[in-house]
């Protein structure tokens, strides 16, 4: 009991130190303080697992302290850099944009039919609610275990948001609006083009941030059902059973970077394409 | 009305269409000598393991799983759907109550809303999944197996959305109405229990159905890496090991259904909520 009393006092100094310093920045305003109080949470969180990894002596094979974390990520960063070119660039890229382009095309198509919408957008919402990433196994069986069966899954799950977004983003622009445009002797694809995408913009946003994610999920726990000997998803299922939980953690770190990266640079290219919109003004 | 089952039937017409094509040549390959191009046709539509089995064929294989087999043996799917089913359901009430305390929190406590809020946001976008077989293999190393590490991961996976509409739901209410309530000199728990609270219950059911459906691939997903005895996980990995096809595809049927059904189970509890507020949300 003696021996963890060292460890126990530094965390509750750490905690009672932190939350005052997080309460005085959090009564401030403006830019800074905003982004300064969750960088200091993130920071008194790492301080916490770091002191009580050290301090209590946990096991490397229960939970690697950040600083292992860190080292893994330096030491095995070639290893990485391979798994983030298959996982990422050679599956999620290609299964992303087909998957986004083919919702969208498809959107398109059904707007010029409203009995096929009718049809099919029932039928899309009932798909977007299903655990897609269950066609993994079918989709390696029938594409292979490489890249392919990966893009595959990613296509499928970022179809129907895509679509089902795309069509609400397109009923968007007001009777009025399309009145408007049907005095200027508009045609359907100058009403399309200069109305009606440009209103379904934020929608289509939304889908491209949603599926970026749902992207990186769905080829992850794809590769958990069989792979080359590569990839994001094959790495974590077999250094987890090999208890190299510092490499396993760097991949998940890995993946949460290129996750929040991604997500960043599609909402600054929302606030390019849509900084008329009212949320953005 | 016609448009549903017109697209209904289409996908049915491409399903058989898509089976011929896909099965035709390993039917071809097991067919006698001589076989007639009739006879390969009729064999696409019985295959041991095909690629991708004929709609009626699924519907046989999924009646044997289903009635074929006393409900407690594992060769019933019946037994799979409730493993993975209650390890949904017991993650989904956690992520209800975890999600639910740290909305409250974030709302009552200015420093928690800057300094948490941001990382729940964030972590959004990162791929959360992927933590799965680490959490399943770590706490089965120190004994914990069964339902608790399934209920833990679909519970972290879908306390997202419950938190985030719960925070936007709290603060729904106006100021117009909290000076109201400040006017019957209602104390702050009043305030919350009386306005607050209802005002979130309009957030907090499209939430839920998000997290029903997140639950149920957290639980699939967590069912892979131990090997899984059982779940609709193991029925997966396990036919893709052994190129039981069949068995891949009727485990996705049933988690699809499970999916409609929780889905279904959130639409009911808000019908009663509904008719208990005298039809308002």
């Amino acid at each position: 009991m003696i021996r963890f009393a060292g460890p126990v006092l530094v965390m509750l100094a750490s905690i009672a130190v932190g939350w005052l310093a997080l309460m005085l920045l959090a009564q401030r305003d403006g830019r800074f303080f905003r982004i300064a109080t969750p960088v200091l949470f993130g920071f008194l969180i790492l301080w916490l697992w770091q002191v009580a990894c050290v301090g209590f002596g946990i096991p490397r094979v229960l939970l690697p302290a950040p600083s292992a974390v860190a080292r893994a990520f330096v030491v095995h960063a070639g290893m990485l850099r391979v798994d983030f070119w298959q996982t990422v660039v050679r599956s999620v890229l290609p299964g992303w944009i087909i998957g986004c382009g083919a919702g969208f095309l498809v959107a398109l198509l059904l707007d010029r039919s409203p009995f096929l919408r009718r049809g099919i957008l029932p039928l899309g919402n009932l798909v977007s609610a299903m655990p897609i990433v269950g066609i993994a196994p079918i989709m390696v069986m029938w594409f292979g275990f490489d890249w392919q069966s990966k893009a595959a899954v990613v296509v499928v799950m970022t179809f129907f948001p895509m679509l089902v977004n795309t069509i609400a983003g397109l009923e968007q622009s007001a009777p009025m609006e399309r009145d408007l445009m049907r005095s200027y002797a508009a045609g359907y694809g100058t009403t399309l083009a200069k109305l009606r995408l440009p209103m379904a913009l934020p929608f289509v946003f939304t889908a491209l941030k949603l599926n970026s994610t749902l992207a990186l999920i769905g080829a992850i726990v794809a590769e958990f059902f069989g792979t080359p000997i590569v990839g994001m998803g094959f790495r974590i299922s077999t250094e987890v059973a090999k208890f190299n939980l510092d490499i396993v953690w760097a991949e998940i770190a890995l993946a949460a970077v290129v996750g929040s990266l991604s997500f960043a640079a599609l909402a600054g290219l929302e606030r390019a394409a849509t900084f008329w919109h009212p949320s953005f003004r | 009305m016609l448009a549903v089952p017109v697209v209904l039937l289409a996908v049915v017409v491409i399903w058989y269409a898509a089976a011929v094509y896909l099965n035709w040549d390993s039917a071809a390959q097991f067919a006698d000598e001589g076989a007639s191009r009739l006879d390969i046709l009729q064999a696409t539509m019985s295959l041991d393991r095909p690629l991708l089995p004929p709609p009626h064929q699924l519907l046989a294989t999924l009646g044997d799983e289903i009635f074929g087999w006393p409900v407690t043996s594992p060769r019933s799917i019946l037994y799979h759907t409730a493993v993975t089913a209650s390890a949904a359901a017991c993650g989904f009430v956690l992520a209800i109550v975890v999600g639910i305390a740290l909305a409250i929190g974030i709302v009552q406590t200015r420093t928690l809303d800057r300094s948490l809020m941001p990382w729940i946001i964030a972590s959004q976008t990162v791929p959360v999944l992927a933590i799965a077989p680490m959490v399943i293999v770590v706490l089965g190393s120190i004994g914990l197996t069964g339902l608790l590490p399934k209920a833990l991961i679909a519970g972290y996976l879908s306390f997202f959305p419950v938190t985030t509409a719960m925070v936007k739901g709290l603060r729904a209410p106006d100021p117009m109405q909290r000076d109201l309530m400040r006017t019957y000199n209602a104390t702050e728990a009043q305030t919350f229990r009386m306005l607050r609270w209802p005002s979130a219950m309009g957030f907090l059911f499209p939430a839920l159905k998000v997290a029903a459906a997140l639950a149920l691939v957290g639980a699939i997903v967590a069912e892979l890496p131990t090997g899984a005895q059982a779940g609709l996980g193991a029925r997966l990995l396990t036919g893709s090991y052994y190129g039981q096809t069949l068995q891949i595809w009727a485990a996705l049927v049933m988690a699809s259904l499970l999916a409609l059904l929780s889905i279904a189970a959130v639409d009911l509890a808000q019908g009663v909520l509904v008719r208990q507020r005298g039809g308002r949300l």
